[in-house]
């Protein structure tokens, strides 16, 4: 009879789980961006196709190759290399020479992310460091932005696109400021509703705000993302370009631009909220946020960059280890509140 | 802001899996019939182990004190059949040592009735005779933790219980025990909650029933007698609304301090199934000699709400139940968010014992684990408000001390975090370990 037993496993409770996994989280995070990358190709044609392509191509390999041997490909599958180099196409010029977006994405990887231990390990939000090393690197490549390729068709590329590595890269074609810029160096302010939908020239993933609101709130109902962080940074930045305005509305922009121009959307919504870098207590959260949205505004009002999501939070990543230790949440039935 | 919390009955975190109730909530309690080998291990409850007071060969009636208490913090043991003593010794435990039990052979001749039958004059005992009878009795909690009653109901000098709180809220998933007898013996759970709160001297009983089982609330409000100073509290459908302390802050919004028990928040609370027991013992003469215990999971062939009597095996049990599905992968005791697996089905029914649960490859499949992303899931689900994520990054480093400072005592292991975890990470295993290895270090050096 002893035979018949089937043999028992002896895993420890709790034997269910809730359905999400990091690799869905990871998936989820792409689906969200679905639509803003849609729109990115839609306003930037074949170029954005490649840029991003070069930067995911970059990012992966970069994970494939520096993996242990017999790990190789698994860490692929959790799908963050993917992430990573799609989030970090999404803030790069849509006339970047290729071969710089494809060694952003390889650093980003390679020094984001693989030198600290691999997913989960990371002090900095690895697409933005490949952004702040390609712009480190070559600044005028990174600078230069490019107008919508609009009535040229989808199969126009940027020539700039094309440059080969290392060569002087030939910057020409129609470049333009972007919103931001012209606003910090001119004063020029450009309407809310092309802010809105998109029609402008920027970054490839920061032009429409609506879009990128729309993958937001998909993660939010997917609990993907921590709510606070994103509210957090916008309610800043609105409330600290208010009160700038009130001091003078002709230098300072007004808050809804604020909130729809540059990266602020795409750095609020989908890298400040990167679990990994930003701090796991609620506090934390709000605590982050508050400090990107006040660090974007200083940077952009007061520094010499018309843009400044990036630093902003790569620097609130360096804080979050010490605001995570001095926001733990009060334990059950200690301190005040107990009886 | 009080008044408004108390509306919400509520506590913070937690989590909500599936209930998969359904399998047994419908099903009357039946009775198992008697097998012939009953093994009693003699340290089923928290503290230490009963003495055996019977020898081999020796004749045992069903219900008759076999071990009596070891000391102060242990109960006595009763024979659950009429037989004869088979074996003193070590037996394969349920968390797989050996431990010493009590083998008993049960009598194919007997009729198994109770002999002893008598009710008990509570009214005119003392306290610590009343205190003293329930250790006898063997009375144990019974939602799973097994932690003799009667310590509970020795309360100290100026400490005063204003409340008794009946746990009813079975927020395990699968378990359907306390529901099945909250249906089927509302006045055996008023009796035995009206003997335990004029005992107690307690002002009010409060039962805390989850709303998920509103036929119960209903039948018990049915059952109160006017002037009886007892009500019922619906409770939110949420794990771990059971857990002494979150039901307390549920029902009372108070929180019990850290290291303290609900007596100082004059609280006492008990699980619906050992205030049953109470009425049983004192009304009916009976003695903890069986338990309702569900049997339930997707490996089961017909799910049943079961009287089991103490020590039958598993694996009579679980014949009685149709046997196992082909498939089955994992035996559970207790609920799937905290019971404990058991690796052969000669192991026996114990006291704390509520459910058999049985898995198949669905639930048990490895699942690959990732590294922690800090996505704070598990901080959102812990109700003790501790940092499971940080708690385990440390256990993996072997940094046990420093899990010290981050309260890893005051986790009551529910497992909200490892359900959470879209990671996969064993949190609270590692919480355990950890555990474990600070109290050895701490035995060895004293």
């Amino acid at each position: 009879m002893k035979k018949q037993d089937p043999d028992l496993l002896l895993f420890h409770a709790p034997l269910l789980r809730q359905g999400m996994t990091t690799p869905k989280a990871m998936r989820d995070v792409l689906y969200a961006l679905v639509p803003a990358t849609a729109a990115s190709m839609w306003f930037f044609g074949l170029s954005a196709v490649l840029v991003l392509g070069s930067c995911i191509v970059g990012a992966v390999l970069a994970e494939w190759i520096f993996a242990e041997r017999q790990a190789r490909g698994e860490s692929l599958r959790d799908a963050s290399g993917i992430l990573t180099g799609l989030l970090l196409g999404l803030t790069l010029p849509p006339g970047l020479p290729l071969w710089m977006a494809f060694l952003g994405g390889f650093v980003g990887i390679g020094l984001g992310k693989v030198i600290w231990g691999g997913l989960g390990h990371n002090l900095f939000n690895p697409a933005l460091l490949g952004r702040a090393f390609l712009l480190a690197t070559f600044p005028i490549a990174m600078t230069t932005w490019v107008q919508p390729t609009g009535d040229s068709g989808f199969f126009s590329i940027y020539p700039g696109n094309l440059a080969l590595p290392f060569m002087q890269a030939q910057i020409d074609g129609i470049t333009s400021a972007t919103p931001l810029g012209m606003m910090k160096f001119e004063h020029d302010v450009t309407p809310l509703t092309n802010l809105v939908f998109g029609n402008v020239s920027g970054s490839l993933g920061e032009t429409s705000g609506l879009l990128l609101l729309l993958g937001g709130i998909y993660l939010f109902l997917r609990r993907d993302l921590d709510w606070r962080i994103p509210v957090s940074i916008l309610l800043t930045v609105a409330i600290f370009s208010t009160c700038l305005t009130l001091v003078d509305a002709t230098r300072f922009p007004t808050p809804l631009f604020s909130v729809f121009s540059g990266g602020l959307l795409l750095g609020a919504l989908y890298m400040a909220t990167d679990p990994v870098t930003s701090p796991v207590t609620p506090r934390g959260a709000w605590i982050f946020g508050i400090g990107v949205g006040v660090l974007v505004i200083l940077i952009r009002v007061f520094g010499g960059l018309p843009e400044g999501v990036m630093y902003a939070i790569l620097l609130m990543n360096a804080a979050t280890p010490l605001i995570d230790r001095y926001t733990q949440p009060r334990v059950f039935g200690r301190g005040a509140g107990a009886k | 802001m009080k008044a408004f919390r108390l509306l919400r009955r509520n506590f913070e975190h937690g989590v909500h899996p599936a209930h998969h109730k359904g399998q047994t909530e419908d099903l009357p309690i039946q009775r198992v019939p008697f097998v012939q080998d009953y093994v009693m291990p003699l340290g089923q409850h928290i503290g230490v182990p009963a003495r055996s007071v019977v020898a081999v060969g020796e004749r045992v009636r069903r219900g008759q004190l076999i071990a009596e208490p070891g000391g102060f913090v242990s109960t006595g043991l009763h024979s659950p059949v009429t037989g004869t003593i088979s074996e003193i010794g070590d037996f394969r435990g349920v968390d797989g040592r050996f431990a010493p039990a009590i083998g008993i052979e049960a009598d194919p001749f007997a009729t198994q009735q109770v002999d002893a039958g008598e009710a008990i004059d509570w009214q005119s005992l003392s306290l610590e005779d009343f205190i003293t009878a329930v250790q006898m009795a063997g009375i144990v909690g019974m939602g799973g933790a097994a932690f003799p009653a009667h310590v509970k109901l020795s309360v100290p000098d100026g400490v005063k219980i204003r409340h008794l709180l009946i746990n009813g809220a079975e927020c395990e998933p699968f378990l359907t025990t306390d529901h099945r007898l909250m249906l089927e013996r509302p006045e055996a759970l008023l009796e035995g909650a009206e003997i335990m709160r004029q005992k107690l001297g307690a002002e009010e009983t409060v039962i805390g029933v989850e709303v998920n089982k509103p036929d119960a609330i209903k039948i018990i409000r049915q059952h109160i007698q006017p002037g009886q100073p007892v009500r019922i509290v619906p409770l939110k459908v949420k794990y771990p609304q059971g857990a002494e302390k979150m039901m307390i802050k549920s029902v009372f919004d108070k929180e019990v301090p850290a290291g303290q028990l609900p007596r100082d928040v004059e609280v006492n609370v008990n699980n619906v199934g050992t205030i049953v027991a109470i009425a049983d013992y004192f009304l009916r003469g009976m003695p903890l000699i069986e338990r309702v215990v569900t049997v339930a999971g997707p490996g089961v062939t017909y799910p049943a709400n079961l009287i089991v009597p103490l020590g039958t095996p598993v694996r009579e049990v679980v014949r009685f139940c149709g046997g196992l599905k082909p498939g089955t992968r994992e035996i559970i005791m207790g609920g799937p968010m905290m019971g404990r697996p058991i690796a052969s089905l000669d192991v026996p029914i114990l006291k704390g014992c509520s459910g058999v649960l049985v898995f198949t490859e669905a639930q048990t499949a490895g699942r690959k684990e990732y590294p922690c992303i800090s996505c704070g899931r598990c901080l959102e689900a812990c109700p003790y408000f501790l940092n499971p994520s940080r708690l385990a990054r440390l256990s993996k480093a072997r940094m046990f001390d420093e899990m010290k400072q981050h309260h890893v005592f005051d986790c009551v292991e529910c497992g909200c975090c490892t359900f959470a975890c879209p990671s996969n990470i064993p949190i609270v295993q590692l919480i355990r370990t950890a555990k474990d290895d600070l109290a050895h270090r701490k035995e060895s050096e004293e």
